[in-house]
């Protein structure tokens, strides 16, 4: 199939359905709105569902209940209303059940604006809700990307059976770029009927609950869950090494936008000859610890550059990675500004 | 003469015995539902949607698929469970702390976006499960733990009557009142929650039924004190009966 022009936040909508989601409860709020506009055309097309919920509470119950069918289901929504849905995480997360939240993350903290940041790295990787419970976490760069990894964490919701969180952000939301569908797998999921609460007929009930009054049971479940994260963490990692095939001197690191910018600068210095790194997360959480370390650890190795579109928060992650053994350096830009490819350059020349 | 069996456990209902306190009502609540479950033939389309309050664990009583919420937030939850799947048969379980406080908002919405599910209300006055403290229905001058010189309507408002304030709303459904403190009240009780899944069944509207409930240990009464409490105190405030069906006239504006 060709390439079509779409708007982030409609690539988004698009990519969900064609993954089989056909469930879709959202509350509007800037930049991701759009999401919503699309589907409600869209939806009825395919036989599919949206509902615009009352609040950001509203719509991550929506999803916890729709996703205790088995079928699946999805949100989308931007910082202040990922704190709201912060509670269904968790609940949802305990649960074990499927699905999906899209975070179009804006400048905070508070209501902050409108325009892109990753000010929400800590929230999506660290909590956000209450209790041990993790989300997979994918930060795609581009908005072909962002649909790739729409329809690989529907796969990866069923498969683990955890909420999975699309982390984006303002610029990939609102920015229109050529998308191919091609490559799109068939949607196939899993069998759900073990678990799935759809009425017990001819077996006996299900139940989903998170209570667990048995401080036993309780930490039963909690290494249950723990188990199964480490399992994400065996193989579930997933990163780009850019320019990294050879040792380099300084290498940065950088995720979603921000490495797409980092990318540019990587290649404007090797135009003028000089070689620098630039090392991706892709998946947040689990976060690629060990071939971070191992790029970290090669000799020539003498300087890392953290850039990010807030005021230092996946450094963290880089500092546990390297264990600080090499100097770190950060780069931020703030308020809904994006670093541009020269400033990038500029810090990179302050280190060689 | 041959034996007849009249009266037996509902197939909707499992054979554990409840947790709740001597005199608590919950339990004959929780009958009702299966014997209307039972009798409409809905138990292998049903699913339940627990509250966070003494009857959390209400999925142990009943023989459906059940779910446990987050706590106030039953109704969005029945809402993404029903628009899902329309086919099944779908009720939220509340306390009046779980519904008339804290989700409030959902509760309203749903109503009002006319969510094909039931909500069985259970408004006991009080924060059963956390230890008594004062609910948005608590009484005036009632004593609870956090009104402990009795709610003062000055300071913290008058108990709301989530039976009319979801009756004022224009989306047709059907919203009633029923209480549990004599056998007269439980017969009544029990025709309207066969209306609520009647209607729901039907596809017409959302449904709600507000049971005036007891809370023994809370109130610190006998559970015969407590029936008579609910009788004396709570029926002059929250009277019985149906607010809004789904025939009804709607008013035009
Ligand atoms: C978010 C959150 N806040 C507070 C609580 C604590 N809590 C548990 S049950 C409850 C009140 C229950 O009262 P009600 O809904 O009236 O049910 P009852 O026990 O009286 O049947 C509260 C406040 C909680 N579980 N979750
Ligand atoms: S605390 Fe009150 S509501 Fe809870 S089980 Fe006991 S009597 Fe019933
Ligand atoms: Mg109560």
């Amino acid at each position: 199939m060709a390439k079509v022009l779409l708007k982030g936040c409609e690539a988004i909508g698009e990519a969900a359905v064609r993954a089989g989601a056909l469930r879709y409860f959202a509350y509007p709020i800037t930049p991701q709105s759009e999401v919503a506009e699309y589907l409600v055309r869209r939806m009825p097309e395919v036989g599919g569902v949206f509902l615009q919920a009352e609040s950001e509470v509203a719509a991550s119950n929506m999803i916890f209940g729709a996703a205790s069918t088995g079928e699946r289901v999805f949100t989308t929504s931007s910082s202040p209303g990922i704190s709201l849905m912060s509670e269904a995480l968790s609940y949802i997360a305990a649960a074990e059940l499927p699905c999906v939240f899209v975070n179009v993350v804006r400048n905070g903290p508070g209501l902050g604006g409108i325009l892109p940041s990753q000010g929400d790295y800590l929230q999506a990787t660290r909590g956000g809700g209450h209790g041990d419970y993790k989300l997979l976490v994918l930060a795609p760069s581009t908005v072909q990307e962002t649909v790739e990894h729409i329809m690989l964490a529907f796969e990866l919701a069923d498969q683990y059976r955890n909420p999975i969180m699309v982390m984006a952000d303002g610029l990939i939301g609102q920015m229109m770029e050529p998308v191919d569908f091609s490559a799109a797998p068939k949607p196939n999921p899993p069998d759900k009927s073990s678990w799935a609460t759809t009425g017990a007929k001819g077996r006996k009930p299900h139940l989903i609950k998170t209570l667990f009054l048995s401080p036993q049971l309780g930490e039963e479940h909690n290494r249950k869950l723990a188990a199964k994260y480490d399992k994400m963490r065996a193989n579930e990692v997933r990163y780009e090494a850019y320019n990294l095939d050879e040792p380099r001197k300084v290498v940065m690191v950088a995720f979603g936008t921000t490495a797409r910018v980092c990318k540019t600068a990587v290649d404007a210095l090797k135009k003028e000859g000089i070689e620098i790194g630039l090392f991706r997360p892709i998946t947040l959480f689990p976060y690629p610890y060990k071939p971070l370390r191992d790029i970290a650890e090669r000799n020539e190795m003498r300087h890392l550059l953290v850039v990010e579109m807030n005021m230092g928060q996946m450094i963290e992650d880089v500092r546990l990675a390297t264990s600080d053994r090499k100097p770190i350096t950060f780069y931020g830009r703030q308020g809904g500004i994006v670093p541009s490819p020269e400033e990038v350059v500029e810090e990179i020349r302050k280190l060689l | 003469m041959a034996c007849k069996i009249i009266f037996d456990r509902p197939e909707s209902m499992t054979e554990t015995i409840t947790h709740y306190c001597p005199g608590c009502t919950h339990g004959v609540i929780h009958r009702l539902v299966a014997e209307i479950l039972d009798e409409l033939g809905l138990r292998e389309r049903a699913v339940g949607v627990a509250p966070v309050g003494c009857s959390v664990l209400a999925y142990n009583y009943f023989n459906c698929d059940f779910l446990e919420a987050a706590h106030g937030r039953a109704p969005a939850f029945a809402t993404g469970l029903k628009r899902t799947r329309p086919d099944l048969i779908i009720f939220t379980y509340q306390g009046d702390g779980d519904l008339a406080s804290i989700g409030i908002a959902e509760i309203i919405h749903a109503a009002n976006r006319g969510e094909k599910f039931t909500t069985i209300f259970v408004n006991n006055a009080i924060y059963g499960m956390t230890g008594g403290q004062m609910a948005p229905t608590t009484l005036p001058g009632q004593v609870t733990t956090t009104s402990p010189f009795g709610r003062d309507v000055a300071n913290v408002g008058y108990p709301m009557r989530m039976r009319e304030l979801l009756s004022a709303l224009r989306t047709p459904a059907y919203i009633a009142r029923v209480a549990v403190h004599t056998p007269r009240h439980i017969i009544e009780a029990k025709k309207a929650v066969r209306k609520a899944f009647t209607y729901q069944n039907e596809g017409r509207c959302f449904s709600m039924v507000e049971f005036l409930s007891t809370c023994p240990t809370n109130w610190g009464m006998t559970p015969v004190e407590a029936t008579q409490w609910v009788q004396d105190n709570m029926v002059p405030y929250f009277p019985l009966g149906e607010l809004k069906t789904p025939e009804e006239e709607q008013d035009a504006d």
